[in-house]
């Protein structure tokens, strides 16, 4: 091959660039290893990572993942394949992304969707930009943000948007029900406000009175952005069907994250961002989308569409920098979906439902554990604890339980709060293992008290 | 046949969900939907079925040559897979407390000092989902950074024309706007011009290095002095690292943050369009800006980094810590290659692309930069066939889907007409790359005496060439029953 080239050897090849500015050994990088050593490395450190029941929730799920799922994922043609640029060598997943966005505005009720986003944080940002270029009679570049909305979710708008202007204003929630009201949003609303974020369930895993804050946004020309589970909404009150009035009806955008539709846990990812839109606003919608076509026969086939509002086209003018999608997180998604079916994903979201409601009867006969907030909620609640919260979650952690989700950090106003999940994998068994263990917590602590009392 | 079209009312891959439904009588009826989703309702084998078989529709790297310029497409060892997908790994809920997920977070910190060592960083952050955010989040610092010491007229970043779109999408995103810089025949950026372009008004320039034209910038220490000089930072563009592993590094050619691509360079897979990972590296003087979450490690324990740590951090980019079985990719990936094979993987990136080029111009293809060496990828122009046989470089792209190789990348960069920018990576031998360009001679031949044959181009594949017009006007979007 040098011969070809007419090169001596090799390291001719790098003769452009100065050799004063040439790397030296990589000292500080380990040498290479055989797959054999490689998987024993990992083996020790995956074991040294924790198996205890998870009662986590606060943004990630542990649901059962057929296992079909990723084996099929994981198929060389999808997993090693690029983004799907020439189309009639990429069918698989160009009509796999069509089935995606088709699954997708089904659940959601919402007119298209894009083929994914990086997650559902980042996506809420790319929701929240999409609605300043859309609403064009509002000028004003104001964003309504309960603090019902995901904390971190909260945090990653920032940091996405704040360079374009755009002002975030918080609105308070009612402490009773922990979800806001329309009273606490127009206290903080004046004419101009360009669109309004409401999640369902929220952050608290409450459920916001979604219809009457949809109709009163529509009414003063602000857009809505739901952020939602796409697991929950199975069951409950999909975002395309917010609100009650006959001509502008639904969410204007929705988005939330597709982890607990197929994907695991894994550390916080690989997951994607759902994004969903009326029809009318597909152009403002960032990401990569795919249609059906015709080939020159007139047989049916896929495509990317509508490329001229992407980078690679549009560069500076570009209604988002974004080129990748999640494409085999949403591969998963859609495999996941389609062997779960509607009545799948129903019954296993009404099965996280009641198993919190079982959770919930069980903690709250504990002496010193009540529940924060009247209403109802999805398959998470806030516990309010008579003890110092990092000290029961870490009690907890000791017996084998996540615990859940300590609030304090970003709620102090709460005090000595907990955010428990169930989903629909713990069953009658864990629960009451986490009943037992909180029990123990507690009385362990009355005993260290009592014992202290004495010695004093 | 969409898997819609295959559904029966009640079928469904009955044991993977509780058989009964429970209650939701606690919950309002207002807040219930109404209606069931409209989702397919397949049994499992058909599901299993479908996809499998839509899968064999697509062209991958297990099955086809795939010499997509500036995209990398390495072979994606399956150990990587498999590994990251132990159950230690998949079952960390992202919240779980830092003394229980040790395992994971060791690997994320020697990634991190692995990335610094290689690319000559002072610090890397892991949290970017994507080279876009990844370049966000470069440029977002360099923001900050002017901020931070009152220098708020820099308003104008600097971007050659031969550029990625995506640069100067994200400058804008930041709030900037954007001046492009022109690009000499030679393929170096006109420095003249550059000198021209700069002043109080410059907050950096962005730069991939090995260019998109394929060729190492030779002039890139003149071009850091012009840029420092002017008070402004150098972005590296880490899309074409491979080409350099080992052999050179960002961080002594002057640059002052980069993103690396980890989904190019260190073979994690491309999935069909993500996930992906950006990760951002930068020069001391950034450390403070760097995007959360980081991991820290004390004595022998490994933690995440918050804002009380990084007072002045740019923030979050992602619910949680980007994409993390992406990144335990990468680090197996880096493991199974060690210091020396690094190297390597630039050695033989670069042999096959100059190999390639060579053979071309041997069989009378006109290369776009001649007398250059290429750095892991070259440019075909094909503008004398365009002109000569009414064949674009489209038509031979989709011929060679026919003749069983995914196509180069057409199109890109913009400054090179009709062109197929061809990286063949590392990864292949010698009899592939010969075999491609026997297919390219042979379209050649086949553009000069019959080139209908091109333009009907394909005619193996499950569908023929697709209309792309009829696409974006009649929007078909979403399957409705």
């Amino acid at each position: 091959m040098l011969q070809v080239i007419g090169a001596g050897s090799i390291d001719d090849l790098f003769d452009e660039i100065p050799v004063h500015l040439r790397a030296g050994g990589l000292g500080a990088i380990p040498s290479g290893m055989t797959e054999m050593e490689v998987s024993r490395l990992m083996r020790q450190r995956a074991n040294r990572n924790t198996s205890a029941l998870c009662f986590l929730g606060a943004g990630a799920y542990q649901h059962h993942i057929p296992a079909a799922v990723w084996e099929i994922t994981t198929r060389g043609e999808y997993y090693s394949a690029y983004t799907p640029y020439q189309a009639e060598a990429s069918q698989g997943t160009l009509q796999l992304i069509y089935e995606y966005q088709s699954m997708m505005t089904a659940l959601t009720a919402m007119d298209v969707s894009n083929a994914s986003m990086y997650d559902g944080a980042s996506a809420l940002a790319e929701a929240i930009l999409m609605a300043v270029r859309a609403n064009r009679k509002s000028k004003s570049r104001k964003i309504l943000m309960p603090t019902t909305v995901n904390p971190v979710y909260r945090k990653t708008a920032h940091t996405i948007v704040h360079g374009q202007q755009i002002e975030i204003i918080d609105v308070p929630y009612d402490p009773t029900t922990g979800t806001v009201t329309l009273e606490l949003i127009k206290q903080q609303a004046d004419d101009d406000i360009t669109a309004l974020v409401l999640q369902q369930p929220n952050f608290f895993g409450c459920l916001e009175t979604v219809d009457e804050i949809t109709d009163w946004a529509h009414e003063n020309n602000i857009l809505v952005i739901a952020v939602v589970n796409p697991l929950a909404i199975a069951v409950l009150s999909p975002p395309g069907e917010w609100g009650t009035l006959e001509n502008n009806k639904g969410a204007d955008i929705a988005c939330g994250d597709g982890q607990p539709l197929g994907a695991p846990m894994s550390a916080g990812g690989p997951y994607y961002g759902l994004l969903c839109c009326k029809q009318e606003l597909v152009r403002q919608m960032p990401g990569r989308i795919v249609g059906r076509t015709l080939d020159l026969d007139g047989k049916e086939g896929f495509v990317l569409t509508l490329q001229a509002r992407e980078q690679h086209i549009r560069r500076s003018k570009a209604t988002s920098n974004i080129c990748t999608n999640q494409g085999l997180v949403v591969t998963a998604s859609t495999i996941y979906m389609a062997i779960m079916g509607a009545r799948g994903l129903e019954n296993t979201a009404a099965a996280c439902h009641a198993n919190n409601n079982n959770l919930l009867e069980k903690l709250t006969a504990i002496k010193g554990v009540k529940k924060s907030f009247a209403g109802t909620h999805f398959h998470e609640t806030v516990l309010q604890l008579d003890l110092p919260a990092a000290e029961v979650l870490a009690g907890l952690l000791n017996k084998g339980i996540l615990g859940g989700f300590d609030l304090s950090q970003d709620y102090p106003e709460l005090g000595d709060a907990i955010l428990v999940c169930t989903t629909e994998m713990r069953n009658e068994d864990d629960i009451n293992d986490y009943a037992v263990a909180m029990q123990e917590v507690f009385a362990n602590a009355g005993a260290k008290a009592a014992q202290m009392q004495e010695s004093a | 046949m969409l898997i819609f079209e295959h559904s029966a009312a009640g079928r469904c891959g009955a044991p993977q969900a509780p058989v009964e439904k429970a209650s939701l009588a606690a919950i309002p009826e207002t807040l219930l939907r109404k209606k069931s989703a409209a989702l397919p309702e397949v049994s499992e084998l058909q599901a299993v079925r479908h996809y499998t078989r839509l899968s064999q529709k697509n062209f991958s790297i297990d099955t086809q040559f795939y010499p997509l310029g500036s995209c990398t497409m390495k072979y994606n060892p399956r150990a990587c897979n498999s590994l990251a997908m132990l159950p230690g790994f998949l079952n960390v809920h992202p919240l779980t407390p830092d003394e229980k997920n040790q395992g994971f977070l060791a690997c994320m910190y020697d990634l991190q000092s692995m990335l610094c060592e290689v690319t000559g960083m002072a610090a890397f952050s892991l949290a970017p989902m994507a080279g876009a955010q990844g370049e966000f989040a470069g440029v977002a610092m360099i923001a900050a950074y002017h901020e931070s010491r009152g220098d708020s007229a820099r308003k104008e970043m600097l971007v050659p024309d031969a550029a990625h779109g995506t640069n100067p999408a994200t400058a804008v995103m930041c709030g900037y706007s954007v001046r492009e810089i022109p690009t000499l025949k030679n393929g170096d950026v006109d420095i003249e011009a550059l000198k021209l372009a700069v002043g109080p008004q410059t907050a950096g320039l962005m730069l991939t290095n090995p260019s998109t034209l394929g060729v190492f910038e030779r002039n890139i220490e003149a071009i850091a002095k012009v840029i420092h000089e002017a008070g402004g930072l150098l972005y590296y563009d880490g899309a074409n690292l491979n080409a350099i592993l080992g052999k050179i590094r960002p961080g002594d050619m002057g640059f002052d943050v980069i993103h690396s691509n980890l989904h190019k360079t260190f073979s994690t897979p491309h999935g069909g369009g993500g996930p992906g990972s950006g990760a951002v590296g930068v020069a001391k003087r950034l450390i403070p800006f760097l995007p959360l979450p980081m991991v820290g490690c004390e004595g022998e324990r490994y933690r995440y980094l918050t804002a009380k740590d990084c007072p002045q951090s740019i923030g979050r980019l992602s619910a949680f810590m980007g994409n993390p079985g992406v990144l335990l990719r990468a680090f197996i990936y880096m493991r199974l290659l060690g210091r020396e094979g690094m190297v390597r993987v630039a050695e033989f990136a670069t042999l096959n692309a100059n190999y390639m080029m060579a053979e071309a111009k041997r069989r009378g293809f006109k290369v776009a930069i001649d007398n250059r060496r290429a750095s892991h990828e070259f440019i075909i122009t094909l503008k004398n066939e365009a002109r000569d046989y009414h064949v674009s470089a489209m038509d031979f792209a989709k011929r060679l889907l026919d003749l069983g190789y995914h196509a180069p990348t057409t199109y890109f960069p913009l400054l090179v007409p009709e062109c197929l920018l061809i990286e063949p990576t590392e990864s292949e031998a010698k009899e592939v790359l010969d075999g491609f360009m026997d297919a390219l001679e042979r379209i050649k031949h086949e553009a000069e005496t019959n080139p209908d044959i091109l333009h009907a181009a394909p005619q193996t594949l499950p569908v023929k060439r697709l209309d792309e017009v009829r696409a974006a006007k009649q929007l078909d979007l979403a399957y409705k029953a």
